[in-house]
């Protein structure tokens, strides 16, 4: 029981890592990018290579691919997006627009990684030694992702509550046109948020690529888990984040522990299903309609 | 009006009884490709038909087609072709209106993510009920249906579903969907029932789905989840929508066919970086023909040379 519950809580952890950068995606910028996935696997694929190819630490590599997913997502919002954001008349029109437009930037994104990696799944060996925590034993990497997850989410808290930048973003999110009359730069604000959650992603791409095998091709079920744990929580909501993806990562592992691994991604569903109807915002979203 | 209508229906139908000629041609290489391109037409236009005036966008068109191909691979060889064929349609209606009643009543964004899933989690579900309790993955499908007979059974479906939209387009119904699709909050306070509406529609919508499932899983000879449940369908289907125009019943074929044709050529020669190829289409389409060919086609009509505006034809 200990042990389901203790992987419950690291694969709860990850999923909460995984979905802080959607949630900043959506919330502020409006952007429901359905290539979540593909950054993530794009930055496990960096990280494999910094470490295969030229024995970099993913430690190190994340001070690498970082800052290289912000301004790669900040180029997109710019290129990509802003056309989008001009043209949509309201809110839902943008949403609209972006799940189509991202959803064609999956594709482009997945097939350049499947033409240079193949289908073939990837793995490497890092920290990878049991080692003793709350009387079971755990791998190493895991611990240590885990330790990494709760630091940026700690700095990312701090930095939106308690700094002027973030101050900003969280007015964004909550009303754009009222952001504006007090004189926020609100395109500005959501291309460096758009930019900031493609960093958090690809920071969840390098610390995932040190435990789980990965392919070219499984970005897809990382948009949904993170999308999943985005809707349950609240959008933008960052506490939700976290407890949606507890949520559901130890639903996940009492589930394939006592009735059938076959049977998780159903428990997404149900569980997803369940917060909506009972509330419909999420669990800790506001109600706007 | 009526003069215009009947003319309509007088070219429909001739153009119907020519189209029933194709596998007499007996060249299998354009009849395997007129059924790819009637199957892509019915898809997308019955995609059209709910997430054209709902402006709901669903991703689940493969777990339907899937759900069809499925109930055939398992009763294909123990009942009758057309108590199968009911069958399939009735579980799909099923799964839809479940569906339907369960995610409609949220707003859109939701229904999309949920749809996105759908296929994962019917595949999954289908898996773990192969493995645990029928104890195979995998099935074979002997059924005696030529593929003329796919063609013919897929050309009646065209038929009855460009009958269905027509009719639904002129009914209350339709009209109802169309208030949802400029403003939903407008139309619940005008006394429609917008969840009755919305579930009709995704139910009728995916029924058809459900029956091409049916129609050409006598294709495949053999049949496994990863094979029915193919997500690609559901993308493809979506971009053939979105280029052709889903605003309109007919707007849907002037995606399917030219795509069908592109994505036939594509796949073929260049198999490795065909999911590239199909992401630029996809964004193209998106950025440059917001409202498809069909609102190309409005626009240049109601231009100041041109004389109809082409609302009629809908």
């Amino acid at each position: 029981m200990t042990n389901a519950i203790l992987t419950g809580l690291m694969l709860g952890g990850m999923y909460a890592l995984i979905a802080m950068g959607l949630t900043l995606q959506y919330g502020v910028a409006r952007i429901m990018n359905l290539s979540y996935g593909e950054f993530l696997i794009a930055a496990a694929f960096a990280s494999h290579w910094l470490f295969t190819g030229w024995a970099i630490s993913p430690f190190v590599g994340l001070t690498l691919v970082v800052p290289a997913a912000f301004l790669l997502n900040f180029a997109i919002y710019k290129l990509l997006l802003t056309p989008l954001v001009r043209r949509a008349p309201n809110r839902d029109a943008l949403e609209v627009d972006s799940i189509l437009a991202t959803f064609g930037l999956t594709f482009v994104i997945q097939g350049s990684m499947l033409a240079l990696f193949g289908g073939a799944y990837y793995s490497y060996s890092f920290l990878a030694f049991p080692v003793q925590f709350l009387g079971e034993t755990v791998a190493a990497n895991r611990l240590a992702a885990l330790g990494i997850t709760i630091l940026l989410g700690l700095v990312l808290y701090l930095a939106l509550t308690r700094t002027r930048a973030g101050t900003a973003v969280r007015a964004v999110a909550v009303d754009p046109f009222a952001a504006q009359l007090v004189a926020i730069n609100v395109p500005q604000a959501s291309a460096l948020t758009f930019a900031l959650g493609g960093a958090l992603v690809a920071a969840a791409g390098v610390l995932v690529s040190t435990f789980l095998t990965f392919s070219a091709s499984s970005g897809v079920v990382f948009t949904m888990k993170a999308l999943i744990v985005v809707v349950m929580g609240g959008v933008g909501n960052m506490l939700g984040c976290l407890v949606a993806g507890l949520a559901l990562g130890l639903s996940e592992s009492l589930v394939a522990s006592y009735v059938d691994p076959g049977l998780t991604l159903a428990v997404n569903f149900a569980l997803f299903l369940t917060v909506l109807l009972v509330k419909p915002a999420g669990l800790f979203g506001r109600a706007t309609r | 009006m009526t003069a215009r209508t009947a003319g309509l229906g007088v070219l429909t139908l001739v153009a119907l009884v020519l189209l029933a000629f194709v596998p007499r041609l007996g060249n299998p290489y354009y009849l395997a490709l007129a059924i790819s391109l009637l199957q892509y037409t019915v898809l997308a236009t019955a995609w059209g038909m709910f997430s054209g005036p709902t402006r709901y966008v669903s991703l689940a068109t493969t777990a339907f087609f899937g759900v069809g191909a499925y109930t055939v691979a398992v009763l294909g060889e123990i009942l009758p072709w057309p108590l199968v064929l009911l069958i399939a349609a009735a579980l799909g209606a099923f799964v839809a209106a479940i569906v339907g009643l369960s995610t409609l009543r949220l707003s859109g964004v939701y229904f999309v993510i949920f749809t996105f899933g759908l296929t994962e989690l019917i595949r999954q579900l289908v898996v773990w009920f192969e493995v645990n309790k029928s104890r195979v993955l995998g099935r074979y499908v002997f059924v005696d249906i030529t593929q003329a007979d796919i063609y013919w059974q897929l050309l009646a479906l065209a038929a009855a579903v460009f009958l269905l939209g027509w009719l639904i387009a002129r009914s209350r119904l339709g009209f109802a969907l169309r208030v949802i699709g400029e403003d939903e909050t407008v139309a619940k306070h005008c006394g429609i029932d917008t969840t009755f509406a919305k579930v009709a529609l995704f139910t009728i919508s995916a029924t058809v789905m459900t029956l091409v499932g049916a129609i050409m899983a006598p294709r495949w000879t053999y049949i496994e989840p990863s094979i029915a449940f193919n997500s690609m369908i559901s993308f493809q289907v979506l971009i053939m929508a979105l280029l052709g125009g889903a605003h309109r019943l007919w707007g849907p074929v002037l995606g399917a066919v030219p795509l069908t044709l592109l994505f036939e050529l594509l796949s073929a020669r260049f198999p490795n970086t065909f999911t590239i190829i199909l992401g630029c289409i996809f964004l193209l389409i998106v950025y440059m023909l917001p409202r498809g060919v069909a609102g190309l086609i409005e626009k240049l009509a109601a231009a100041p040379g041109g004389k109809t505006t082409g609302r009629v034809a809908a």
